[in-house]
């Protein structure tokens, strides 16, 4: 294995692992982070996503394998990692009594960083999370959404050069998350590294250059949105509804139609290079559909087919 | 060893904290002294002093009881600051993990929050002693010595209670720990009268509770009886929970926050 130039790998796994007592949470996985690009963990809940990132935030210790980040290793320096880190955990971290502009003072100290330039960045980053006219208002009047764009201004407060974000945007409304997106859109394009979970592809599909897809503390597959999409689905999708409980019989006289066909129980989805010349197909062989619909395939074919359609707790 | 440096920005935060809300509990501070040397030194304080005993060895009621309650006070700020409070730095506000994602790491993260404690037990008991000063319960510049004795007293209630704090699931058992632990060394361990009146079991029992021991220390300290053997002894016993609770408390705090 070659030294990992650090310069630009910002993030270099080999068999990563994290156990807890029995307990496998992450199971030897391997992930490379390039600088300046945004890369995604996808998965259901529980598939070992939290707990790679806690690793990679130097908050959790390695079970076994190999990790640098920046170049160094989490067990002997992460203090100075840390330090390079911007972190927006999964769950709010603020300090609800201070108020917004407060928060990202005192989290400023904790970096040693000087007041004079702590209360200048403050007001950057108020601005540019348009936080600006709520800076005096305590925390806890705040709106969840504010409060996520809150928690991602106090982690720019050291201009860090990766920034790592559990599920940024669980828990928002459109509105809120589509503020959000447009304001990682702008760090990217700053240069910013982005490390990002989470479980919505749209989420994955609008700011991920490169993602893996984990299931039960594995990847199971890398890429691309576009490759994983040519890898693991078809370019389109024809979604065609029958009367309810035809479908299981119907899917043996269009299997041919496409690379592969799934029975859902309220319709059927086949898997296909030109989704219009299927859909002529179904209509010509005269099976009568109660609906048809031809759509672009998107990530979450691939999540739902990697990962399942088995609910998750 | 760059952990003090550290441990300081975590210092910091706690005590910005507290400059916020101060206010809420700055109240109380003042009128629990004030309540109980009044009720109790002056009110009780009278009956004791005409009683046959003329007071207690040879004082006034109010002059041993002020640096007992002193004591005690400290014990009360130490166990009220390391039991909601670091639930919430663990699971509520979670204060402590946005410390562990900058480069504090857990070590500094516990320094700097008994650092803290320290100053609000210092605060608490040094209102104390000018609420004491103004009763005319302290009889000489001495009783200042008696602050240590509250630090030391209340440190040593503080970390086993902070390593009982970062494990426990709920707050049940803080209830728990004020009605079975504090209320009754409150009441049994020497503040409001010498052990010895105790039945036996129970003045055996007192000797081996950190409060009587920093009960004695304060009150030896403040009226200038203090036998360099006795003070020994005190600091010597309060220094073996505090330092057998800050072991406890760092790898209980590793455990919970570093997994």
């Amino acid at each position: 294995m070659t030294e990992p130039d650090p310069a630009e790998q910002l993030v270099h796994a080999r068999g990563l692992t994290k156990r807890f007592g029995d307990f496998t949470a992450v199971d030897g996985i391997d992930v490379d982070v390039r600088r300046g690009e945004a890369f995604g963990f996808l998965g259901p809940n529980g598939a070992g996503k939290s707990s790679t990132m806690r690793m990679i935030a130097c908050v959790s210790p390695v079970t076994d394998g190999t990790l640098r980040v920046l170049g160094r290793d989490p067990a002997t320096d992460g203090a100075w990692i840390r330090g390079r880190l911007g972190v927006v955990p999964q769950e709010d971290s603020l300090d609800l009594e201070l108020t917004v502009r407060e928060n990202l003072l005192v989290y400023g100290r904790y970096f040693g960083l000087p007041k004079p330039l702590i209360r200048e960045r403050a007001e950057e980053l108020l601005d540019f999370v348009q936080l600006t006219d709520k800076r005096d208002a305590k925390v806890d009047a705040l709106s969840g959404g504010m409060k996520r764009r809150l928690t991602i201004a106090r982690s720019l407060i050291n201009e860090p050069e990766v920034l790592l974000l559990d599920e940024p945007t669980t828990g928002l409304d459109p509105q809120a998350r589509h503020v959000l997106w447009d304001r990682l859109f702008r760090l990217k394009q700053q240069g910013v590294t982005l490390i990002l979970t989470t479980h919505y592809m749209d989420e994955a599909e609008q700011l991920c250059d490169r993602l893996v897809v984990m299931d039960k503390a594995h990847i199971v597959a890398e890429g691309s949105p576009a490759e994983l999409i040519g890898q693991w689905s078809a370019r389109e999708v024809v979604e065609v509804r029958f009367a309810p409980g035809d479908h299981e019989a119907m899917a043996g006289k269009v299997e041919d139609l496409g690379s592969r066909v799934e029975v859902l129980p309220d319709r059927l989805l086949l898997y296909t290079e030109d989704g219009d010349a299927a859909a002529a197909a179904v209509h010509e062989r005269g099976l009568h559909p109660v609906g048809l619909l031809v759509r672009r395939s998107t990530l979450e074919d691939v999540f739902l087919r990697l990962t399942g359609r088995t609910l998750v707790d | 060893m760059l952990a003090a440096p550290h441990a300081l920005r975590s210092y910091e935060y706690w005590l910005f904290q507290y400059k916020r809300t101060y206010k809420g509990s700055l109240v109380s501070t003042i009128l629990f002294p004030v309540l109980f040397l009044a009720s109790m030194g002056l009110g009780l304080g009278t009956l004791v002093d005409q009683s046959a005993s003329g007071g207690v060895d040879g004082r006034s009621y109010l002059t041993f009881l002020a640096p007992g309650l002193l004591a005690a006070t400290a014990m009360q700020t130490a166990v009220g600051e390391s039991t909601y409070p670091v639930m919430g730095a663990i699971k509520w506000v979670k204060t402590y993990h946005a410390m562990l994602a900058t480069p504090l790491g857990v070590l500094d993260v516990l320094v700097g929050h008994v650092l803290f404690i320290a100053t609000r037990i210092l605060i608490s008991a040094g209102i104390f002693l000018a609420v004491m000063t103004l009763f005319g319960a302290s009889e000489s510049p001495l009783a200042l010595f008696a602050l240590v004795g509250a630090l030391l007293t209340g440190l040593a209630f503080a970390l086993p209670t902070i390593a009982f704090a970062a494990v426990t699931e709920n707050d049940a058992g803080f209830a728990f720990l004020f009605r079975f632990v504090v209320t009754p060394l409150f009441l049994f361990g020497g503040v409001f009268y010498p052990v010895e009146q105790l039945p036996v079991v129970l003045e055996q029992v007192a000797y081996v509770t950190p409060l009587w021991h920093g009960v004695d220390l304060s009150r030896d300290l403040a009226l200038g009886t203090a036998t360099a053997a006795g003070t020994a002894g005190h600091v010597l016993y309060l220094s073996v929970w505090i330092v057998a609770g800050f072991a406890v408390a760092a790898r209980n705090y590793r455990r919970r926050l570093a997994v």
